[in-house]
């Protein structure tokens, strides 16, 4: 685990520069030791600082969650005889690698995480330690600090969720082709596999970021966090960032975002925001898309609104077309006024 | 599946104020309006904490009822994860009182 930033570990995740062709594993040495050591490097967004991204490699924090004998020699006993041969295994762990890099011995709050099993602490009797822990503090505390940077840079960043397939990209290149936010748009694609979202707000003349989430289905503040250090969004620019098409998990994880917008389609089931209850209650404006379809599928609007304003009684609607133009002008003045909202904010 | 990302979490955090110790138990709580699963953690516990000092502990997970308030009529209500109406009134501003915890709530250590 990173000790400056405690990231944890993204299997199989990237992020994809299509400016640059760049692609950088978001997942840390934990699952990769010993492969990534030369590549592995990342770089961390600074509140303060946040067009000079430091770098450091992985190297400092390697973690070891399994225990390895070190420095061991074992036979090879081969077919013929006389071609047995030892050789030594160099387990790098931190307990026992004293020519391991200056940086790569954690904090002692960290050692326990990550210790072997043999570097146990045998001289202590049973305790109790009441920690009344919050499990996804250390998302919290690293969307609190996105929350600030954007702040900090009168940036209005909005989490949109949906299902797969509700539109939300679609949305995204016409609101980009139109204009229709006022400012700069970039974008934040989420997705567990390809970059063909980012590109698609590329052709559209957008700057996007692709995450690939691996085996993960939901977005998380340090993805975003490395995102932002590829876009370099403008000051009183919008950052969208299009969450990987979930409407379970997505509701868990906070990446610092103004305010979250559910995408529902009317292809979708009029019951939507009831089943899916967490994300709609924690949405702040729900987009039916695909209203131009209504006519010809089975889906109540009048019914899905009422459903979600029993879950989130506050909660704003807007029907759009994305393809068709239906709507689009309601949500750009919503886009526009959650940009004032972001500046008035940030000024008192 | 976020469950599996949630038991690293768990596991991480564990380790961490162990101080190197082995973690024997470890008690969670888990409100049933959290959107995670206990089964799901448990189904995680084990592979996760594998190598580190919390394999092998017992894991407990205490589970929390959504418990409301109407800040209408000030009844107590029972809540499931959908609506949050007050049977009583009627009325949708109701205060969340329990059952979104997702705690570490104690571990003993060996």
């Amino acid at each position: 685990m990173c000790t400056t930033c405690g990231c944890s570990e993204f299997e199989g995740a990237t992020v994809s520069n299509l400016d640059t062709g760049e692609v950088a594993s978001l997942a840390s040495d934990r699952q990769n030791h010993g492969r990534l050591r030369e590549s592995s490097k990342h770089r961390h967004l600074r509140s303060d600082d946040p067009g000079h991204p430091h770098e450091h490699s992985s190297d400092h924090s390697h973690t070891h969650d399994h225990g390895h004998p070190h420095g061991h020699d074992h036979v090879h006993g081969g077919e013929g005889a006389g071609d047995q041969h030892s050789h030594t295994h160099e387990h790098r762990s931190r307990e026992a690698d004293p020519n391991g890099p200056p940086g790569s011995v954690p904090p002692d709050g960290l050692r326990g995480a990550v210790g072997a099993m043999s570097a146990l602490r045998k001289d202590h009797t049973p305790e109790l330690i009441s920690l009344e822990a919050r499990i996804l503090e250390k998302n919290d505390r690293l969307a609190e600090r996105n929350r600030r940077w954007f702040r900090s840079r009168n940036i209005c960043a909005l989490n949109i969720v949906s299902s797969p397939g509700s539109g939300k990209t679609t949305l995204l290149t016409r609101t980009i082709r139109d204009r229709g936010a006022g400012a700069e748009m970039t974008v934040i694609e989420g997705d567990q596999a390809t970059v063909n979202d980012a590109r698609r707000i590329q052709e559209a003349g957008g700057r996007a970021v692709q995450i690939n989430t691996g085996s993960g289905c939901h977005l998380e503040a340090e993805m975003v966090a490395r995102g932002l250090l590829e876009l370099a969004p403008g000051a009183g620019s919008y950052v969208l960032i299009e969450n990987v098409g979930n409407l379970v998990c997505p509701a868990l994880f906070d990446l610092g975002e103004q305010a979250k917008v559910a995408v529902l389609s009317v292809t979708e089931g009029t019951d939507k925001p009831a089943k899916y209850p967490h994300m709609f209650r924690a949405a702040s404006l729900m987009i039916v898309n695909k209203i131009d379809l209504a006519p010809y599928v089975d889906f109540d609007v009048n019914t899905c609104i009422a459903l979600a304003r029993e879950v989130n009684p506050h909660i704003e609607v807007i029907q759009v077309s994305a393809t068709r133009g239906d709507g689009l002008d309601r949500w750009y003045s919503w886009l526009q006024k959650q940009q004032r909202g972001q500046s008035g904010e940030a000024r008192s | 599946m976020h469950e599996l990302g949630i038991t690293r979490n768990i596991v991480s955090i564990c380790g961490e104020r162990a101080g190197g110790r082995r973690v024997s138990r470890v008690q969670l709580e888990i409100g049933r309006l959290s959107a995670v699963m206990p089964d799901a953690i448990r189904f995680c516990f084990d592979v996760v904490s594998q190598g580190s000092v919390v394999e092998g502990a017992r894991l407990e997970i205490i589970e929390v009822a959504g418990l409301g308030r109407c800040r209408g009529c000030g009844a107590s209500i029972a809540l499931a994860s959908s609506s949050r109406r007050c049977p009583v009134c009627q009325s949708l501003d109701v205060e969340l009182l329990a059952g979104d915890e997702l705690t570490i709530k104690e571990m003993e250590t060996v």
